[in-house]
């Protein structure tokens, strides 16, 4: 059984001008000790996902219908008393901006005792010798001096490396990770990624990294997710999604990024249209509006996960239409096409 | 000191330096220098990308050029004529133009479309009648592939794609023959990007444009220059031709960047040899003496504290900054 199970799962926002449908029918799993990457663009659903299973939606945003199970334990409608026993203690999330997501009137100490103190039977002493210890573990030179400084007095790598540190406090099976690079400078990012690892093999730990950069997902994630308008385009192992791509939509985003090893400067195959309006779903697959080999099922119905390797699902019609997908999941090694 | 302009060059920046006073205390004010002794030329036609970490003072470069901010030192010369007084930096704002990084807050939310690509026009008298203003501005708006019958429409009904195409056609406007790109693509999703940086190579094409291109993001940087150079805390380290400086960096800061660059291609990723820099990147107010770089540099000497390496010719076309290579 899979350490995190997400099954058919619908998040959506009731505005006042309609329901947006941030999240329209996830599934994925997360075994103990991998780096699973969720890729898409703005809009896609990423931060959402996170959000979900922690449940930390905000008015008018919540989860419609859909199951989320740790350790086989469903979080769904779980009330929000027993949720705050599981957020920060069985899984913690790192935010995207480092500068906001700190307190800025109290210590960097003070938070990190708070999660300590919460969670663990430690008391202020020991609470304060565990910041100490993690401060340390994330590379933050005298610990001791930090925890009485304020998140203003660091650098932007140095708060990320106090989330990271608060993050891990309480040893988490899962830490979601939500862009956690994006607002850092690319050597500080190569930092944090590298501790990032380093951390995750030390802790056993399995960890949902949300990122919008395809070099990031191939650099440290086993397995990948790529989103579009909420739902899954398609899922397997990094290797499989970077070098098998079946979906449309996961092909045009690996033409349209620009290739360090092209000399030759070869243009660029942007995705035509814009992101589609969640207010105003089409009721087929999300993406035909913009593919450019949409045929006429995909403006009619929506396309279903199929198999199309070993470990490697993809919902895309073009798929059945070309017979590359199966039902069921293939054995062997031929199935990897 | 006499400078000579190149006619080969349409924007030659000689020993350009920025301070600006940051209040430090009760009555103390310190210099930031936030550019400092920067000198580079820019070829007609040519794309230069200009590349470094938040704070190492690229933007700037690129809005102290265009005297969006008055130079502390150095000189400016753009098409052989030297950018000061009132009329030729009249004539210079005409001809030069900018592409801000954020297309939600460079767009007046007061004013339509329209108003916004014709600004350049009306501050510079460009058409004689309304009906040659409308036209242009309809012009303008194909130009970069927007549609024409949204010309009344507000920044705020665009998404951030069209946003920046708008911002580009306002920097069209003017008919410059130099465009100053601030991280026109960074606030873009992938897809997006794609379709900007095409539009604005087209451009390019078509309008004969030379560019400045600032970005962090190497791969871009890249892919749209055919040269690159490098700053690091308000100096420059390296400049050199871009597959040359992606392919062999010289300076230990531009060698540690571009390992530090994730490749999105798995296999590539696992073999990729990844110097990871220690430490942050010092505060500049308290800029280290001799070379920047120094306090997180592995190959750092005596030397290195003792005074800045200037730049010179380590192989041809191939700039660099430092005492060790």
């Amino acid at each position: 059984m899979s350490m995190l199970e997400v099954k058919d799962l619908h998040t959506s926002f009731f505005t006042p001008s309609g329901e947006v449908k941030a999240i329209n029918g996830l599934s994925f799993s997360l075994d103990k000790g991998k780096v699973l990457g969720i890729v898409g663009e703005s809009g896609s659903g990423k931060s959402v996902t996170a959000y979900s299973i922690l449940q930390i939606l905000t008015s008018p945003g919540r989860i419609v219908s859909g199951s989320i199970k740790l350790h086989g334990d469903e979080l769904v409608g779980k009330s929000e008393e027993e949720m705050r026993k599981i957020r920060g203690n069985k899984i913690s999330i790192i935010f995207q901006d480092p500068m906001t997501s700190l307190n800025p009137t109290f210590t960097i100490g003070n938070q990190l005792r708070e999660a300590i103190l919460l969670h663990t039977d430690r008391n202020r002493e020991q609470a304060e010798a565990r910041a100490i210890e993690m401060l340390q573990l994330v590379g933050i030179s005298e610990p001791e001096k930090r925890i009485h400084q304020y998140a203003y007095e660091l650098s932007g790598g140095m708060r990320q490396r106090v989330m990271i540190a608060m993050a891990l406090a309480c040893e988490p099976d899962i830490l979601i990770a939500d862009e956690p690079t994006t607002a850092l400078d690319v050597t500080i990012q190569a930092q944090i990624l590298e501790l990032m690892l380093q951390l995750q093999k030390e802790l056993g730990m399995a960890i949902i990294m949300i990122t919008h950069d395809m070099g990031v997902i191939a650099s440290i994630c086993d397995e990948v997710i790529v989103m579009y308008a909420g739902g899954v385009c398609e899922r397997g192992t990094t290797d499989a999604i970077f070098y098998h791509p079946m979906h449309e939509y996961t092909r045009g985003l690996m033409r349209s990024i620009p290739d360090m090893s092209d000399d030759d400067k070869t243009r660029l195959v942007p995705i035509t249209g814009t992101p589609i309006d969640l207010l105003h779903m089409p009721p087929g697959c999300p993406f035909a509006p913009r593919c450019d080999v949409a045929m006429k099922i995909c403006l009619q119905e929506k396309p279903k996960e199929y198999w199309v390797g070993r470990d490697h699902l993809s919902a895309c019609w073009m798929n059945v239409k070309e017979g590359t997908c199966f039902t069921e999941r293939p054995e062997g090694e031929e199935a990897e096409a | 000191m006499t400078f000579t302009p190149n006619p080969e060059y349409l924007v030659q920046v000689s020993h350009l330096k920025q301070y600006f006073p940051v209040n430090t205390g009760f009555l103390r004010t310190t210099l930031l220098k936030a550019v400092d002794d920067v000198s580079f030329d820019i070829r007609k036609g040519e794309t230069l990308g200009l590349v470094g970490e938040s704070g190492c003072g690229k933007t700037t470069v690129g809005r102290t050029m265009l005297h969006l901010y008055h130079p502390t030192g150095g000189e400016i010369w753009f098409d052989g004529k030297k950018i000061e007084g009132k009329e030729t930096l009249r004539e210079y704002r005409r001809r030069a133009q900018m592409v801000f990084q954020d297309p939600y807050s460079s767009l007046n939310p007061r004013m339509t479309v329209a108003d916004i690509v014709a600004e350049p026009i009306d501050v510079h008298n460009l058409c004689p009648n309304k009906k040659a203003r409308e036209d242009r501005v309809r012009e303008l708006m194909s130009l970069v592939g927007l549609n024409t019958e949204h010309a009344t429409r507000y920044a705020h009904e665009f998404s951030g794609g069209q946003r920046q195409r708008i911002g580009i056609a306002r920097a069209l406007a003017s008919e410059p023959e130099f465009i100053v790109c601030d991280e026109p693509v960074s606030a873009l999703d992938v897809s997006i990007q794609a379709q900007v940086i095409n539009m604005l190579e087209d451009l390019q094409r078509q309008l004969e444009l030379t560019y400045l291109f600032i970005a962090h993001d190497i791969s871009v940087v890249k892919h749209i220059s055919s040269r690159i150079a490098v700053m690091y805390l308000g100096h420059m380290m390296e400049l050199a031709p871009a597959n040359e400086l992606t392919r062999h960096p010289l300076h230990p800061y531009t060698v540690s960047l571009m390992s530090a660059v994730p490749i999105p291609d798995p296999r590539e990723s696992r073999k990729q040899q990844r110097i990871v820099l220690q430490g942050d990147v010092p505060s500049p107010l308290k800029v280290p003496s001799g070379c920047p770089f120094r306090t997180r540099c592995d190959r750092a000497t005596a030397a290195c504290a003792e005074s800045c390496p200037a730049m010179r010719e380590a192989a041809p076309g191939h700039f660099v900054a430092c005492h060790n290579v």
